[in-house]
């Protein structure tokens, strides 16, 4: 039996058997719906063996906002845990798991795929291509993804979840402190989903750099577009690092070397190091596509053009550039000297310029604008104050001797969280708002939305902000309770009711998108914002091959050219168009990642070797395919356009 | 397919030049990883523990062969993408079957130097720094490993469907690939080996 013992949850209780109930139960219902509604054959064929960039996002949004639901119970557990001094309610172990997986599921499996399903929708449309430049690779991407989310989510009903920090630091995650099998999980399930980050980079970075509209040069692309390209150019220079910090913490788990133990020549601080060489990159990563996101939704929604166009571009170009020279400052206070802290602080610091033009681009663009108080624009208004507060308390966080004051409090998670909530949650709102019409052709109403708006940026202030005082005060992150001697009791319990009210929020949003789909009207036409961008001179829901003829471009809006100054759009005659075809590797390549990754976990090395030669199998199978696509002939094109508005009026 | 023929066979479709800018931005990529092995390695080298140093273990004549035999297959390849360029198939797989039997001989000789190393005292789990010596010079073997069996794909591929744009295109990446490995190892032999001998 003792074989069978590691598979056990080293620390069980209630919630975690009601948890396994819950799985067992909800995977029997999708079986049995799927068998009784004879929907298996219709999921394989049009989403797990897709290519399409539309229907991989579409995935790619559904699994975010699951990954949102398992994060934001994470997120409750915690802040009820810590509502009143001395509570029960969780252990300090289970304390430790679940701030490790919300953290993890939040960065990792909730905020990238987020991102990635917006780009992946939304950059091929914007820059006029048929999909990106490797359908097959798209599909790989989300599939890795996929299982390493799944992996990583089962680990805390088999065997136990990882629970030394999102950050992992060595020593504590090495064998000597962490006994369960929950840090491979962690090494694991991230090395599978990063390897599809990885393959996702290379893809939108060669998709935008050879597939935009021949007439659309670097300076005419859209500003999402702009950050969609250096956001993959940060992910293909930092995801490599990552790579090989998972790669070298599992040789220390699984096979025994000396890398960041404190025995035998080994370094602890050089995890922290390359770690934060990987994480601090990772943010930008994150944070850059939202401000693309609200670059577009701030010009249309002041019906004017993007105050200050380059200097937005060299601003994320410089914000990139600066972002992988900072990744000392998560650790002043661990002892590289002064001489060092004080390099990365100065260069901490410098990154608020570009981020503060950013700022003001925005702020110039509503200028004498006739601004329309959208959901979308909501949260892009709610954004600018609060990220503010973010990033002023970020440079104080970045002053090194201040530092030690900040270190581990509350503080620093009030600071970060106002910049990646406002930064990214927000702007992942705002953007499905923005283009949920253009994903499935009928809008999310405005008036739920606006009540979702509200709930969620009080409740965000009112959890969040209360942070502030007791990280000055002393109260420090990760620690699973304190005594009412503190004071902190108070403060705390405010949290915890700003964090129902935010959980309200995000149950109106749920709301607002069943009710939509039930009774919005689906006759809005292809653009309801009336918008500036390519992706809205095309039908919604778009169809497959997403432009019949090559959009002709000669600003950053052409489509708003197109409707204000009568500039044709679309010429030439409609010709027959390549598309790739479906194929079910990437799904099976994935699934045998998740059993490769689950045997590396618990040490089973015969299933591993076999998964690992089945993986090669994959790939060899790929190299000898003969696939070339297909072609749409011109009649179905010309049937499926001949309702189209954009087709008939281009005369207009 | 439109082809276009100003340009040399792997460059002619689409899809081909999609492929090899691709490519470039993963061998980047690559770049990123190795950078980050050798960063590591150089941090940990002199974190030796009570184990033996580079100096101790290092033997020149084995990693001379394996240098001699890793840059000798990259003009090998060099020479087939020449061929490949002239149209002439069977000159190709030549020079590319030469290049993967030089590949696999160098693996032969990492294979033998692995074990001695184990053999002395040197393992994996000695000290930090055999560790990530094992590591780095493993990372690079795994990918000439791959590295093989891919490039025998591509011969065999080759063999049955001539030289087209698309077998030319995948060719050609191969041999980007197979020279990356080698300027990886020029590092490896330089600042792994030279240095620790020093």
């Amino acid at each position: 039996m003792t074989y069978f013992d590691r598979f056990a949850i080293p620390h069980p209780s209630p919630a975690i058997y009601a948890s396994m109930v819950a799985i067992g139960l909800t995977v029997i219902a999708i079986l049995f719906g799927l068998t009784y509604f004879k929907k298996w054959g219709y999921l394989w064929r049009e989403w797990l063996t897709t290519v399409d960039h539309k229907r991989i996002g579409i995935m790619y949004l559904i699994a975010a906002l699951l990954m949102l639901f398992r994060g934001g119970v994470d997120a409750i557990m915690l802040r009820a845990q810590t509502a009143v001094p001395d509570n029960t309610l969780l252990d300090a172990q289970h304390y430790n798991e679940v701030f490790t997986t919300h953290g993890v599921v939040m960065i990792i499996f909730m905020a990238m795929p987020f991102i990635y399903a917006l780009m992946n929708f939304i950059v091929p449309l914007q820059i006029g291509a048929r999909d990106v430049a490797f359908p097959r690779l798209n599909a790989l991407s989300f599939w890795l993804f996929f299982m390493g989310a799944m992996l990583f989510n089962i680990s805390f009903v088999v065997g136990g979840s990882p629970d030394a920090g999102w950050t992992s630091y060595f020593p504590l995650a090495g064998n000597d402190f962490s006994t369960s099998v929950g840090t491979n999980y962690y090494l694991l399930s991230i090395q599978i989903a990063g390897i599809g980050t990885l393959i996702s980079g290379i893809n939108f970075m060669t998709t935008i750099f050879k597939m935009r509209v021949p007439s659309m040069t670097l300076m005419k692309m859209p500003m999402f577009t702009w950050t969609a390209l250096i956001t993959n150019a940060i992910v293909v220079f930092a995801f490599p690092v990552l790579t090989v910090v998972l790669l070298l913490g599992t040789m220390d788990r699984l096979f025994g070397t000396h890398i960041f133990t404190m025995t035998n020549g080994g370094m602890d601080m050089l995890w922290a190091n390359l770690f934060w060489v990987w994480g601090h990159p990772e943010v930008y990563i994150l944070i850059l596509p939202a401000f693309g996101i609200y670059s577009e939704i701030v010009s249309t929604f002041s019906r004017r053009n993007l105050y200050g166009y380059k200097s937005m571009v060299a601003s994320i170009v410089i914000i990139s550039f600066l972002s992988f020279l900072v990744w000392a400052h998560h650790f002043f206070t661990m002892g590289q000297g002064a001489l060092a802290n004080s390099i990365f602080s100065i260069t901490t610091m410098a990154i608020a310029i570009p981020t503060g033009i950013k700022i003001f681009n925005w702020l110039l663009t509503m200028r004498k604008g006739r601004i329309e108080f959208t959901v979308p624009m909501l949260y892009t208004i709610g954004f600018i104050p609060i990220f503010t507060i973010g990033g002023v308390t970020g440079v104080m966080l970045g002053m090194a001797s201040a530092d030690y004051q900040y270190h581990n409090t509350m503080f620093l998670v009030a600071h970060f969280h106002y910049t990646i909530i406002p930064g990214v949650v927000f702007a992942m709102l705002a953007g499905l708002t923005y283009w949920w019409p253009k994903m499935f052709g009928y809008m999310l109403s405005e008036k739920i939305g606006k009540w979702a708006f509200w709930f969620i940026a009080i409740g965000f202030n009112v959890t969040f902000f209360p942070m502030f005082f007791t990280g000055l005060d002393g109260q420090a992150r990760r620690m699973y309770t304190y005594s009412e001697a503190t004071g902190y009791g108070p403060l705390n319990l405010l949290s915890f009711a700003g964090a129902i009210v935010l959980m309200a929020g995000v149950a109106i949003l749920v709301y607002n998108i069943y009710y939509s789909t039930r009774y919005a009207p689906r006759n809005i036409g292809s653009d309801p914002w009336n918008a500036r961008t390519l992706e809205w001179a095309t039908q919604s829901p778009v169809q497959s091959y997403n432009f019949a003829r090559t959009p002709h471009v000669e600003s950053t809006e052409a489509f708003w050219d197109h409707k204000k100054k009568g500039k044709p759009l679309f010429k030439g005659k409609i010709e027959k168009i390549h598309m790739p075809n479906n194929s079910g590797m990437p799904f099976i390549m994935s699934s045998i990642f998740f059993v490769w990754g689950f045997s590396f976990v618990f040490s089973m090395w015969i299933p591993a070797i076999i998964t690992t030669i089945a993986i090669f199998a994959c790939m060899a199978h790929r190299s000898f395919e003969k696939d070339d696509g297909y072609y749409i002939p011109v009649e179905e094109i010309e049937a499926t356009e001949k309702d189209s508005e954009v087709l008939t009026d281009e005369t207009r | 397919m439109k082809l276009d023929n100003s340009l040399p066979l792997e460059y002619k479709t689409e899809q081909g030049r999609l492929n090899i800018l691709g490519f470039w931005i993963f061998l980047g990529a690559e770049v990123m990883l190795f950078a980050t092995l050798f960063a590591t390695y150089f941090i940990l080298a002199p974190r030796t523990a009570s184990g033996p140093t580079g100096a101790e273990i290092f033997e020149i004549t084995p990693v001379l062969i394996e240098t001699i035999l890793l840059l000798t297959s990259s003009f090998t390849i060099g020479l087939g993408v020449h061929a490949m360029r002239l149209g002439r198939k069977n000159a190709m797989m030549t020079f590319f079957g030469i290049t993967l039997l030089l590949g696999l001989a160098f693996l032969g000789v990492e294979i033998y130097e692995f074990t001695h190393y184990v053999n002395i005292g040197a393992g994996l789990q000695v000290s930090a720094f055999t560790g990530i010596l094992m590591t780095t010079l493993g990372t690079h073997g795994a990918h000439v490993t791959l590295g093989l069996f891919w490039g025998l794909f591509i011969i065999l591929q080759v063999k049955k469907y001539g030289l087209t744009p698309k077998t030319a295109n995948k060719a050609f990446i191969f041999s980007l690939y197979w020279h990356f490995l080698d300027v990886v190892w020029i590092f490896i032999f330089s600042f792994v080996y030279l240095k620790g001998m020093m």
